[in-house]
């Protein structure tokens, strides 16, 4: 017998909780598969109000898959997913195409590693934002460009240029448009898809720090997929640890930093330079 | 008397390193009880497992074993075993723990870090920045720093700001792993003060200091760690 035990999981599942505690955000039994391949095998998610979920793993883990689906932009084999939102009380893989649609557009926000999936590049970068903001019902030019510039200036998009389109933008401000567009509503949930990935060191400080600032003063939601340990390290209180489709170890960010319990866990903490 | 604030059982930890298949024994059957008020000096030799118990405490390092029962608002919690986001909850409003390094965030200006448990507990910003202000000229943080970025600064500037940032707010229980060491004279009293007037308004502290001296006034207990077994608590 191994003198080392096997690492227990999901501890975080399983213990009873503080009265206050509520989890915003539920997967449950999430598995999928493409072709042969297992993207995802029997996944949990809890994400809790006013917390960021960092989720690491390498490439093919399942994480970015993970994250398409709490955007319910994509539907697995299996499993249930539900968030504390008024109105949505079922499994919202049950719902319609067009609920699912309007449930994302108005509750959860999104911003992608490569600005082309979230933004029009050719349209203005208010334009973007009050895309976002027609949904809530705004028809009003004035509300809607007012609104639009509120959104970009937490962003820390300069306003004066938020009528340039975002293909005449650099990396990191294509990346405050997609933000300004993603939190405009409000929305109870924000997912980050490698946000920071591509950017240069000081462009990547500074759209971290936005982050920061805007969960910090907003109390938002976050889930954040990395694979940068510094990235997560920075912004996460928890993380999740994903290997082959599979949740590894999970724990708050300083334990698995510090005290990594899962094999897999150690060598990705040793690994990072 | 009050129930105690912190109430550690049988206590255990060791470390498994995979890739050696090897096991790192720490510590076991830790146990003491610390009231509201009370200062608790770890002692041992270097290499002991002081700090580990520490991080153990603040559940940076997983427990393998015993409890650590915590008098939360909501009732006793056990933090060997607590929710995660349980205990993220908690070390923002209960506890906290002081090292000598901070860790400091790109483009974060020294008076928002210190000033950032403030906001999280819900006070204005201006009244926040006032605050930290307040701490940061205490601690002997040079006014013209106070906006700069501390990624860069020496490692005793960044110390003080740490200290700033993590006694700013008082908690119910503070766990302090060797906070002076290299500190200057001024901010070490600056500190020793701050510890002083958090233990008369009921924060219960533990805390491993290198010299001894600085602290003799604040200790209620002692507990020595010796390798593979842990001594007595000592009034």
């Amino acid at each position: 017998m191994s003198l080392i035990e096997a690492p227990s999981f999901k501890r975080d599942l399983d213990a009873p909780k503080l009265n206050r505690t509520q989890p915003i955000l539920t997967m449950h039994g999430i598995s999928h598969r493409f072709g042969d391949v297992r993207a995802l095998q029997d996944v949990d998610v809890t994400v809790y109000a006013g917390e960021v979920l960092g989720i690491v793993g390498e490439s093919g883990s399942g994480k970015s898959t993970l994250l398409r689906m709490m955007n319910l932009e994509e539907k697995p084999d299996q499993g249930d997913y539900r968030l504390a939102i008024p109105g949505a009380t079922a499994n919202l893989f049950a719902l319609d195409r067009f609920a699912r649609r309007m449930l994302r557009a108005r509750h959860i926000g999104i911003v992608y590693q490569n600005p082309h999936l979230g933004l029009l590049m050719r349209n203005s970068s208010s334009g973007n934002v009050a895309e976002r903001l027609l949904i809530s019902g705004e028809r009003r030019f004035s509300a809607l460009r007012s609104r639009g510039r509120q959104a970009l200036d937490a962003s820390e998009f300069p306003t004066e240029r938020m009528d340039a389109p975002p293909i005449e933008l650099s990396g990191g401000m294509q990346q405050r448009v997609q933000l300004a567009k993603a939190i405009a509503l409000e929305p109870a949930l924000l997912l980050l898809d490698e946000p920071t990935t591509g950017l240069d060191v000081s462009v990547q400080a500074l759209v971290l720090d936005t982050l920061k600032r805007l969960q910090r003063e907003r109390a938002i939601t976050m889930v954040l997929v990395s694979h940068d340990l510094g990235v997560i390290r920075t912004m996460a209180d928890r993380v999740m640890v994903m290997r082959k489709g599979r949740v590894v170890e999970e724990g708050l960010a300083d334990q698995i930093f510090q005290d990594p319990q899962h094999p897999y866990t150690q060598s990705l903490v040793h690994a990072k330079l | 008397m009050s129930d105690p604030v912190l109430e550690v059982e049988n206590l255990a930890k060791h470390f498994d390193i995979h890739h050696l298949q090897q096991r790192v024994f720490a510590f076991s059957g830790v146990g003491f009880r610390l009231f509201p008020g009370q200062f608790l000096l770890l002692r041992g030799s270097n290499g002991v497992g002081k700090s580990t118990l520490l991080r153990t405490l603040y559940r940076s390092y997983v427990p393998k074993g015993g409890h650590i029962w915590f008098d939360a608002a909501e009732g006793r919690i056990d933090l060997a075993t607590a929710a995660d986001v349980d205990v993220a909850a908690l070390r923002r409003r209960d506890i906290g723990f002081v090292t000598q390094f901070l860790i400091a965030r790109p483009r974060v200006a020294a008076e928002e870090l210190v000033a950032e448990p403030l906001r999280l507990a819900g006070w204005p910003k201006a009244q926040a920045l006032d605050e930290a202000h307040r701490w940061l000229d205490e601690f002997g943080v040079k006014r013209e720093l106070w906006r700069a970025y501390p990624t860069t600064f020496s490692g005793g500037e960044q110390q003080k700001i740490n200290l700033a940032r993590a006694l700013v707010l008082p908690q119910r229980l503070l766990l302090l792993d060797e906070p002076t060491a290299s500190l200057d004279a001024g901010a070490r009293r600056a500190l020793i003060r701050r510890l002083g007037a958090l233990k008369l308004q009921g924060v219960a502290m533990i805390g491993v200091f290198h010299h001894k001296e600085d602290i003799a006034e604040l200790i209620d207990m002692e507990l020595t760690l010796t390798v593979k077994e842990m001594a007595d608590v000592a009034e």
